[in-house]
Formats: C-alpha cells, structure tokens, sequence
C-alpha cells in the first residue's frame, strides 16, 4: 500500500523541516528577545527601532523575505553565508530568513507578557524599597515570563509551518519532496496524507503540551 | 514616561540614556554605512535600475499592477469564501449534539496544523487531476483552495470566541422569551458577534495577502511576487530595486490593513451600543496554531 515512499527518503526530508525549526527558533528566539528589549525600554532611539521593525517585518510576506535572501542576498550581492555549496548556502539563507521574520512576533509574544504584569505590581515592589535589579528579576520577569509561554508556544507552531516556504529557494524539506513525489507519482491522495500526517505529528503535539503547559504556569488574574 | 519596568527618570538616568542613544545610533549607523557600501560595490544602486519605477507607468502598468490585481483577487476570493465556511464550522463546534461537534472540532484542528504551502500543492495537483479546469487557471484555483481550507479553520476559531465573548446574558435572555436555539444564533448571538469579531477578521485578511505571496513562488500564480523576477530580468537585474518595491506595496497594504483593524478595535471598545465585547487583533495570531483557544474574558460595561 505504502510502496509509492519506495526511492524517497522521507525522515531526511522531516528531518531538514526540524532542523530548520529549532535553528530558526533559536535564533529568533534570541534577537526577538533583543528586539522586545528595546522595545520595553526606556531608550526612545531604540524604542522607535524596535517599533519599526516589527511593524515593517510583519507586514512582508515571509516568502518575499526569503525569496529575497537567495535571488538578493546571494546571487546579486554574493553573500553566502561561509560556505561554498548550494544546498549548504540555501539551508542558511532559509535559517536567516526565517529568523528575520519570525523575530519579530517573538518580540511582540514577549512584549505582550510584559504588558500583562499590572503597574501595580512594580509599584509595590517599589514601595517596600526593592532596587532596579530586584524589581526586574523578582517580580516583573517571573510573571512575565509565566504568561508568554502560550504565545510563544503559538509562534513555535506557526514556525514549524512557516518552514515549508523555504520550499521557494530549493531547500530539500518536506513540503519541496511532497511536491516533487507528486509530480512523479500517481497517488495523489495517499502521498498528501502522509504529508498532512507529518505535520500533524508535528504542530498538534506541541500545541496540546505547550498550550497545557501554558495554561498550568499561567498567572490568574 | 514611567512603565512596569521602570520609574520616571532622573537626571543621571536621563544622561545614561543619551550614552545609549549614541552608541545606538553609531552601531545602527556603521550597518546602514557597511549595507550602502556593499550595494554600491555591486552597482544596485545606479539611477539606471530604479528609474523605471520613479519615471514613467511602463513598469507598473505591465508587471506591479497586474501582479498586484491577482493577490488582491486571490485574496479577495479566500477571504469571501472562507467567510462563511468558517461560520459553520465554529456554529458547528458549539453545537449541543457531539456528532455535529467533534468531526468540526477535528476539521478544524486539521487544517490548522498543516502548513498552506502544502495544502495549496495538493489543491494544484488535485485540479489538474481530477478537473479539467484551464491550466492557465489552475494556480489561482490552487492557491485560493489552500488559503480556503487553513483558513476557514482560523475563521471557525474567530466566530466561536467571537460568540462566547457575548455576555451570557444575551442567549438567556433570548431562551427566556421564548427563542428558538436556532433563532437565538441566528438573531441575537451572530450579528453582535460580527461586530465583536470584525477587528480580527480583518487582521485575518493580512495574512491572507502575506499567503498569497507563496502561490507566486512556488506555484507559478502570477501575483506580485512572482512579478519580480520578470522584472529584473528586464530592466538589467535590478534584483534589489524590484525586491524594495514589491516589499515596500505590500507593506503599504498591510499596513493599511492593520490600522484599519487596530481603529475598529478602539471604536469598537469605546462604542456605547455593544456589550463591550470584542475579538481583538491580537486574537489572530493565537487562533491560528493548532491546539489552541483564545480565553474569552467579558469587559466591565461603564455605565453613562
């Protein structure tokens, strides 16, 4: 039943679609928390930055952004990224891309868990003579950091999905072997289905635990 | 200014700040210097590749204005049929009977957790397989079945919190005349949720435009997107002038967009007639992931 997988290799091509999720993930991870840093800050220079970016990143298509990282980028300014093979300098420019785009919902994930801590809170920490430091750690970013694991959980899923459009540049993940094992095949449905059931082992697995675990650490309000 | 994270500033903080500023700017600057001096080096900064799209109507009138016309079709057409698909589905969900219920509830998270690319390379293969639609037209069909299915669902998720934001006063009260459930959804729960959820259907509307960009690199459906590389290549590869242009009309877009969503919201929020219940921007990206549903919480009403 299963013998049009035959010749495919399917876990190579999952497996680069959760390559490029945790490396995205991570690297978004950290400049969205840049990104959100500045964003909360008292600076308005990088405030007005912050702001910018993520209203200008938002609002391009992801596939323009990483379209651009390859036919830009790479082959009209020669950036590759340190490394001389194609497959290698797609992969990259993917990652790049991605965590261009993604940043940017991670830093309002963050900003948005910031903003649910009352000022109340900070106030009262005040009062009783808590320093800078102390607010921060003790009571602002403990709270903070409970309520955004839900939307960061959400931000993880789409990535997960967002994935698929390194497709446009060649990268060899699920969404480009589905496409090609169509092309080649005759068994439309079945081949979608076990695509369609990839992701889902993907996505639905980390939306149940995180979105459970999200609801566990929540603060009541 | 004072927030959560720090108190109105003093003198000493106010001249920390200025340090930051500068070092900021000079950090920010030397990128901005290292970006100009390498698009130079490659001469993508000549007046020569940029003109088309400051002088003269050639290049918008045969490669940006009928790319964007097909986004904006795509766009329009998902949106106008995802609409209602997604009313039954998330009436559907609330439904009292479970074999109403449960297949919406798994059709919804179904579709939520696969990505649109693939489901708009299935719709492609599955139109000129099983259909004898014009291949000329199959892309467009094939973009707007992915964007169709994903989202519905999202759309189901928006009209369901949308209804539990009504107070639950509201469905009583309706029961309490004498109302059928029929009628209670039909006039009293539905029109005050489409009020509520019209904020969030429209923030849904930016992700649709961003999704339709997929269909013209991957599926060769000629939107604005895929006007790029036409473009470049005849106007002497111009590869970054097109890219900042295409960029730069779908920010505008969406931008717009948002705005427009982020203004119903505050009309919305301020109006006097409504129940004080509405599905905010925000909302879209969280309805979006599988496994997830928005917590609805009623807002005080203010009296006069």
């Amino acid at each position: 039943m299963f013998d049009f997988l035959e010749g495919y290799d399917l876990w190579e091509a999952f497996w680069t679609t959760v390559q490029l999720t945790v490396l995205s993930a991570v690297g978004s991870l950290i400049w969205g928390t840049m990104l959100a840093a500045m964003r909360v800050g008292p600076v308005p220079l990088m405030r007005g930055f912050g702001t910018a970016y993520v209203n200008i990143v938002r609002n391009i298509p992801l596939t323009v952004i990483i379209l651009f990282a390859s036919l830009g980028l790479n082959q009209t300014l020669g950036i590759s990224l340190g490394s001389d093979q194609v497959d290698t300098t797609n992969f990259r420019l993917a990652v790049l891309g991605l965590i261009v785009y993604t940043s940017a919902f991670v830093c309002e994930a963050l900003r948005s868990g910031i903003n649910t801590v009352p000022v109340g809170q900070a106030e009262a920490a005040r009062a009783i003579g808590l320093n800078f430091t102390q607010v921060l750690t003790l009571i602002v970013l403990p709270q903070a950091f409970r309520s955004v694991v839900g939307p960061l959980a959400n931000v993880l899923i789409a990535l997960t999905k967002n994935t698929t459009v390194a497709a446009a540049i060649g990268v060899a993940e699920a969404a480009l072997l589905m496409k090609e094992m169509i092309e080649n095949e005759a068994q439309l449905i079945a081949i979608s289905a076990v695509f369609a059931f990839g992701f889902v082992c993907l996505t639905l697995p980390t939306g149940l635990i995180l979105g459970w675990v999200s609801k566990k650490v929540a603060v009541k309000r | 200014m004072s927030s959560v994270l720090y108190d109105a500033q003093g003198p000493r903080a106010k001249r920390r700040n200025v340090v930051f500023s500068v070092v900021f700017l000079a950090a920010l600057a030397a990128v901005l210097w290292w970006v100009y001096t390498m698009l130079d080096e490659k001469g993508q900064l000549e007046w020569v590749l940029w003109k088309p799209f400051f002088t003269g109507t050639e290049a918008w009138s045969t490669y940006l204005w009928p790319g964007l016309q097909n986004t904006l079709k795509a766009a329009a057409l998902s949106m106008v049929i995802a609409l209602p698909l997604g009313a039954v589905l998330g009436i559907a969900r609330l439904s009292e009977h479970a074999w109403v219920r449960v297949p919406a509830g798994a059709v919804v998270e179904f579709f939520r957790a696969i990505p649109v690319l693939v489901l708009m390379i299935f719709g492609l293969a599955l139109f000129s397989e099983y259909t004898n639609v014009n291949a000329d037209d199959r892309p467009l069909y094939a973009v707007v079945t992915g964007l169709v299915l994903y989202n519905s669902s999202v759309l189901a998720e928006i009209v369901r919190a949308g209804i539990l934001s009504l107070p639950r006063g509201q469905a009583e009260a309706a029961l309490a005349v004498g109302l059928r459930k029929n009628q209670v959804m039909r006039f009293i729960l539905l029109p005050q949720a489409v009020t509520a959820m019209l904020p969030a259907i429209v923030s849904q509307l930016v992700v649709i435009v961003k999704d339709t960009a997929l269909g013209g690199a991957v599926l060769t459906f000629p939107d604005l997107m895929a006007a790029v590389s036409p473009m470049s290549a005849y106007y002497g590869a111009n590869t970054i002038a097109s890219f900042t242009i295409v960029a730069v009309i779908y920010i505008v877009i969406n931008f717009a967009l948002t705005s427009f969503a982020s203004w119903l919201e505050g009309r919305l929020r301020r109006g006097k007639k409504s129940t004080g219940a509405v599905l905010g921007v925000d909302a879209v990206d969280e309805l979006s992931a599988p496994g997830d549903h928005v917590d609805v919480t009623h807002e005080v009403e203010k009296g006069p």
